[in-house]
């Protein structure tokens, strides 16, 4: 590093007598990033760019010399350099005042730093996607379907009976169209649908899980919502039995809630899964004891499920005596209402920044 | 449905706690919703016992006594009761309690003496009309023992989510078998209070018709009612219930209306088994008959509403007219008054769509309605209607007109199913004895005859499980009786499926990546909308403000950046991947898209900017837009259209479009931009690799004066495909100047070339030379001029 600022001398004459300024800028562009102080820059800037003396400006000057195509090639690379010179100069002036400003009456380091906006997933996407990874583990696939179905995937391929009570459970949203066969068109009340689209759309085994949106005839208001997402799971294959759906779904709820959640399975009805079940977890606002959360039972509800019923599976071209299956739906938006202490569904349908901007990732 | 924790007792003749009640019916298949405390809440009083009783000094009626109420203080209570005795027990409220009519019990002076407590009567406990004196308590409890501890009083309302294939579990009998399968116990009928001992005689069975009492019993739709009895009890006294029946109606909910009603209603929550009084004097023929209703016919039910019926709806009419919609609700000419002294008992099976279709088009659901719709047991009907007679005539008095008689057409019996045992080890995964399996069969009260050597149990269903068709049916019995807690959770070996995951699932997820990179956070919005807007209608929806389904999803954004504004919040980000709709076609459609939306600061705001921070603008929602186009639609270009970008792709035309939106925005919002595009769930290739350079670039800038309406991109494209042989590798945009220099309509706008060679060093001759054919081609171009370096 000089120790001050240096003159061109005989060492940095070539052999044609022509000072080699370029390698002497290169020495000076050095010196002037290493400059310790602004006096010392001062300097440099004097011996390169200085109107009378300056090395570059010599030898721009010099240029008219030169026969005319060495002096076009020259001039470019002379102008380039000064262009260069002319940056470092600015840039190392700054950081020497802020060092020197620094050091005189030192930064604030508390004062807050420079962020970016840290985009985020909705907290229903984050629940599905945890869901989804956890069933990718174990081999499932996602599928998809449409969200516009006919009664005959809704309901009747899924072995719900004309005119049965059950039917009450799906208040269905019609559509004011038909399909090109003239069935009547409607909002899929679940997901299942896509259950049997996958299973007609080739043999077993299946082991899928689809994430969606289902609709019903509901009011919106603080726990419910014409439309919201549920998510389906379907595996079928020889020997699946009512033990591979507790085990499986026992493995799921300990990965998506904690290692250490109880897990119960208790009978209930759907008409497309026979035996059918609930699955309930350990509330995971009060271990269990009994809270309002859980009213009282300890218990929170997180699933449906059942062993898939033999006539959907007749109904979908699949020998009931040969696979047998598993299925099951949750809903995300409650799971998301439960994980995140949301009280209301409608903040889920809202684009309020201030809530959706909680759930991201902490840098 | 509701069921009394009392009545349940009354059937399992045990004591029983409803938080042990909830568990069990839980894991049976009945979670109790809520328990709900029937009457006043009697759960603060204790039993006080009396240690002294003295006279009041300044009142003849009145007693001052000492009550012990085991807390260790003797306390003084004034007492106006003549019945007061020196060591009785009596109901105690202690100072603070709430009584049943919401008075609080203070510490105050009667007459000069003073008074800390209160002796209660059973009235004052909310537990009987008897004012005459204190409610005297026949135990020998410890004083302070809680009162619901020694007395028979207070009751609990179960709410009971049965589901829609156990209508069995809609009377206390059904809940008590399942609880006794659970308990070990066999549940028994409780007796009738004030039950004379009369023997009612089973029905006399018929075919269509019969007589009965005087009175024509006839069915004419034998497929809506398989079943239909009747008996006719004349000289009974209408009037108020009991109180034990009072009670009951009241833990189930029910108002008490009086005995004869009370009394069907009674049989109904108890068997399940819907039952209806008509008044004889008021049945024209005298007949009554189930038949389908004939055009224009009408009825005034109960509740007091004229209806028409619906044609073929199952109707009970008498000689001239319909008196009842099946199976739904009675009529209001032939309902049971205080003047009916004859009635006629109405028994029936009703086929439940029939009912469910009647329940439908008369919107009219009731507690008969809810149970024939789920199936109501056709073989027990004799027993409900018999045992309905022995309490009305236990309520109400009044005497049998002839027997009982019992229309059957066609008696037929409930379902037999053969049950493999390995179909039960295929479903559930373990093998259960034949043992295991028929004692889970007989606890839901089927029948079974195990062959020996067979290799299938032939089961007898009862005739309330209606919901018991297939050997399915029974394999899910076995499992729900066995107890889906006993069998294990042990993960066994599976084979992956062979699906990959669907494209559209994998396209959201990279666009929802792409986009929270660009600090935007997602929102999901309703897919239904406000009608006009010539979307895809919702027939059947009430609510205007989701009329129909959404076209686009930007529109719904915007309301949203809107709502953001009204709540003061200026930076907003949004994103949305969601199925839009179509309805222009004869056959309507959906797609995937993508749509965004930015308004306000770039950043964050940092104090070294000085309050001045940037905002979002177009070159920043267009980049956007171009990354999902990329993403979203990979064949699609993005192109100008007015002031706005559009994405075009092929014979798709139009996909998408970005721009700034119309918003109701308040004065001090920033703009506000968005865009939107449909998915299609293609993946672009990305790769192969390519290799990097090895020689040195050349980089040389242009200052080209151009109009301010001809695009640059032309210019681009001019100087990218006229330089790419000469090693031209980029063009950047570096500068655009308008203004003092510059004419006016023009601008200046600097460009950066990189050449580069892949084979060599690129010598300055050489980009020179390139450099003047391009501003050659530039020149020639109308409306340029390139300035000089």
């Amino acid at each position: 590093v000089p120790s001050g600022p240096a003159r061109m001398g005989t060492a940095d004459v070539t052999e044609s007598g022509t000072p080699d300024v370029l390698a002497f800028l290169d020495a000076q562009a050095a010196a002037a990033r290493d400059a310790a102080t602004i006096a010392e820059l001062d300097a440099i800037e004097i011996v390169v760019l200085g109107r009378a003396r300056g090395a570059l400006t010599g030898a721009l000057k010099e240029l008219a010399a030169l026969p005319i195509d060495a002096r076009r090639a020259r001039g470019r690379e002379l102008n380039a350099r000064k262009a260069e010179f002319e940056t470092l100069f600015e840039r190392r002036r700054a950081e020497l005042a802020a060092a020197g400003a620094a050091s005189d009456h030192p930064d604030d380091l508390s004062m807050p730093p420079r962020r970016i906006w840290h985009g985020t997933r909705h907290p229903v996407t984050v629940v599905i996607d945890d869901v989804v990874a956890i069933f990718r583990e174990l081999a499932f696939a996602v599928a998809q379907g449409p969200e516009i179905e006919n009664e005959q995937r809704n309901f009747t391929a899924l072995n719900f009976p004309p005119d049965h009570p059950a039917l009450d459970m799906h208040d269905t949203l019609y559509l004011d169209a038909r399909e090109d066969g003239g069935e009547r068109l409607l909002l899929r009340t679940h997901t299942s649908p896509v259950q049997i689209r996958v299973m007609q759309a080739g043999p077993p085994p299946y082991r899928v899980v689809i994430p969606g949106t289902a609709y019903r005839n509901d009011p919106f208001d603080a726990s419910h919502a014409p439309a919201f997402s549920q998510i389906e799971g379907l595996a079928v294959d020889e020997r699946i039995s009512f033990v591979d759906l507790k085990a499986t779904l026992t493995v799921f709820a300990r990965r998506f809630f904690r290692h250490d959640v109880r897990v119960r399975f208790r009978p209930s009805f759907f008409p497309f899964t026979e035996p059918s079940a609930e699955m309930d977890v350990s509330c995971a606002i009060c271990g269990g004891a009994g809270c309002p959360a859980c009213k009282g039972s300890g218990w929170m509800e997180i699933l449906g499920c059942g062993m898939v019923h033999e006539q959907v599976l007749r109904n979908c071209g699949v020998d009931p005596e040969r696979f047998t299956g598993w299925a099951f739906g949750m809903g995300p938006h409650r799971m998301a209402m439960v994980r995140y202490a949301i009280p209301d569904i409608r903040l889920l349908f809202g684009g309020d920044m201030r809530l959706l901007a909680q759930f991201g990732q902490r840098p | 449905v509701n069921a009394s924790r009392r009545w349940l007792e009354a059937l399992l003749r045990r004591p029983l706690r409803s938080d042990d009640l909830s568990a069990r019916l839980a894991m049976l298949g009945a979670p109790v919703d809520i328990v709900e405390p029937v009457g006043a809440d009697l759960s603060a009083f204790v039993v006080g016992l009396v240690t002294e009783a003295r006279p009041h000094p300044n009142a003849d009626k009145l007693r001052v006594t000492t009550v012990d109420d085991g807390s260790g203080t003797l306390w003084n209570v004034v007492c106006g009761a003549p019945n007061v005795v020196a060591g009785g027990r009596y109901p105690f409220a202690r100072i603070g309690t709430v009584m049943p009519g919401g008075m609080v019990i203070e510490k105050r002076k009667l007459r000069g003496e003073p008074s800390e407590g209160m002796l209660c009567s059973a009235r004052e406990l909310g537990l009987g009309d008897d004012h005459d004196g204190l409610l005297a308590l026949d135990t020998d409890a410890a004083p302070g023992t809680a009162l619901l501890d020694v007395l028979d009083a207070g009751d609990e309302r179960l709410v009971i989510d049965v589901t829609p294939n156990r209508g069995d579990l809609l009377g206390h009998v059904g809940i008590a078998r399942e609880l006794g399968a659970s308990l070990g116990v066999q549940f028994r009928l409780p007796e009738i209070p004030g039950e004379t001992g009369v023997e009612v005689a089973g029905p006399a069975r018929y075919g269509d018709e019969a007589p009965v009492g005087g009175v024509r019993l006839a069915i004419e739709d034998r497929a809506g009612c398989r079943r239909f009895l009747a008996a006719t009890i004349r000289g009974l006294r209408v009037g108020p219930s009991p109180a034990w029946l009072r009670n009951r109606m009241v833990a189930v909910g029910s108002r008490s209306i009086n005995n004869v009603v009370d009394a069907t209603n009674y049989i109904m929550h108890e068997l399940n088994q819907p039952m209806h009084a008509y008044d004889v004097s008021q049945l024209h023929g005298p007949t009554i008959v189930a038949r389908a209703a004939r055009s224009g016919e009408f009825v005034v039910t109960l509740d007091g509403v004229r209806r028409e019926m619906p044609e073929g709806a199952l109707v009970i009419a008498d000689a001239d007219r319909v008196i009842g919609v099946a199976g739904v609700m009675g009529g209001r000419d032939t309902e049971v008054r205080e003047s009916t002294t004859d009635i006629l008992l109405e028994c029936a099976w009703f086929d439940p769509v029939r009912v469910r279709r009647s329940r439908r088009a008369l919107g009219l659901a009731t507690d008969a309605s809810h149970r024939f719709e789920r199936g109501t047991d056709r073989w027990g009907a004799v027993d409900a209607l018999r045992r309905c007679i022995r309490l009305v005539l236990a309520v109400a008095g009044g005497a049998l007109d002839g027997g009982a008689v019992d229309c059957f057409p066609e008696p037929g019996h409930p379902a037999r199913i053969f049950l493999r045992p390995t179909r039960v080890a295929q479903m559930l995964g373990v093998s259960l004895s034949i043992d295991a399996i028929e004692k889970c069969l007989l606890a839901i009260g089927a029948t079974v005859v195990a062959k020996p050597g067979d290799d299938r149990i032939a089961v007898g269903v009862p005739g309330w499980r209606s919901d018991l068709v297939s050997e399915i049916d029974l394999v899910e019995e076995v499992a729900r009786i066995h107890g889906y807690d006993r069998l294990p959770a042990e993960l066994r070996p599976f084979r992956p499926g062979l699906r990959d995951d669907d494209a559209s699932w994998s396209a959201a997820d990279r666009l929802r990546t792409a986009l929270t990179a660009c600090g935007l956070s997602e929102v999901v919005t309703m897919p239904m909308v406000g009608g006009g807007s010539g979307g895809l209608r919702i027939v059947n929806l009430v609510s205007a403000d989701h009329a129909e389904l959404r076209q686009q999803l930007l529109p719904s954004l915007v309301r949203e950046v809107e709502a953001n504004w009204s709540r003061r919040t200026a930076d907003v980000r949004l994103f949305e991947v969601g199925t839009a709709f179509s309805g222009a076609e004869a056959v309507p459609s959906e797609a995937m898209h993508v749509a965004f939306v930015v308004t306000g600061a770039r950043a964050p705001h940092h104090w070294t900017d000085g309050g001045k921070g940037r905002d979002w603008d177009r070159w920043d929602a267009i980049a956007i837009f171009e990354d999902l186009v990329a993403l979203a639609h990979p064949d699609a270009k993005v192109q100008v259209d007015g002031s706005r970008w559009i994405a075009i792709a092929g014979e798709d035309g139009t996909v998408g479009s970005c721009g700034p939106c119309d918003a109701d925005a308040p004065p001090w919002a920033a703009p506000l931009f968005g865009g939107e595009v449909r998915v299609v769930p293609a993946v672009a290739a990305v790769g192969p690799f390519v290799p990097l350079p090895v020689f040195p670039p050349v980089v040389r800038d242009i200052t080209v004066g151009i109009g301010v309406g001809h695009p640059v991109a032309a210019l681009l494209d001019l100087l990218g495909s006229r330089g790419r042989r000469d090693a031209l590798e980029t063009v950047a945009v570096v500068d655009e100047y308008r203004g003092h220099g510059v004419p006016a309509g023009r601008r200046n706008v600097t460009l950066r070339l990189v050449f580069r060679a892949a084979d060599r060093t690129l010598t300055d001759a050489e980009v020179e030379r390139t450099m003047q054919r391009l501003r050659g081609a530039l020149e020639r171009e109308r409306d340029i001029t390139v300035h000089p370096t």
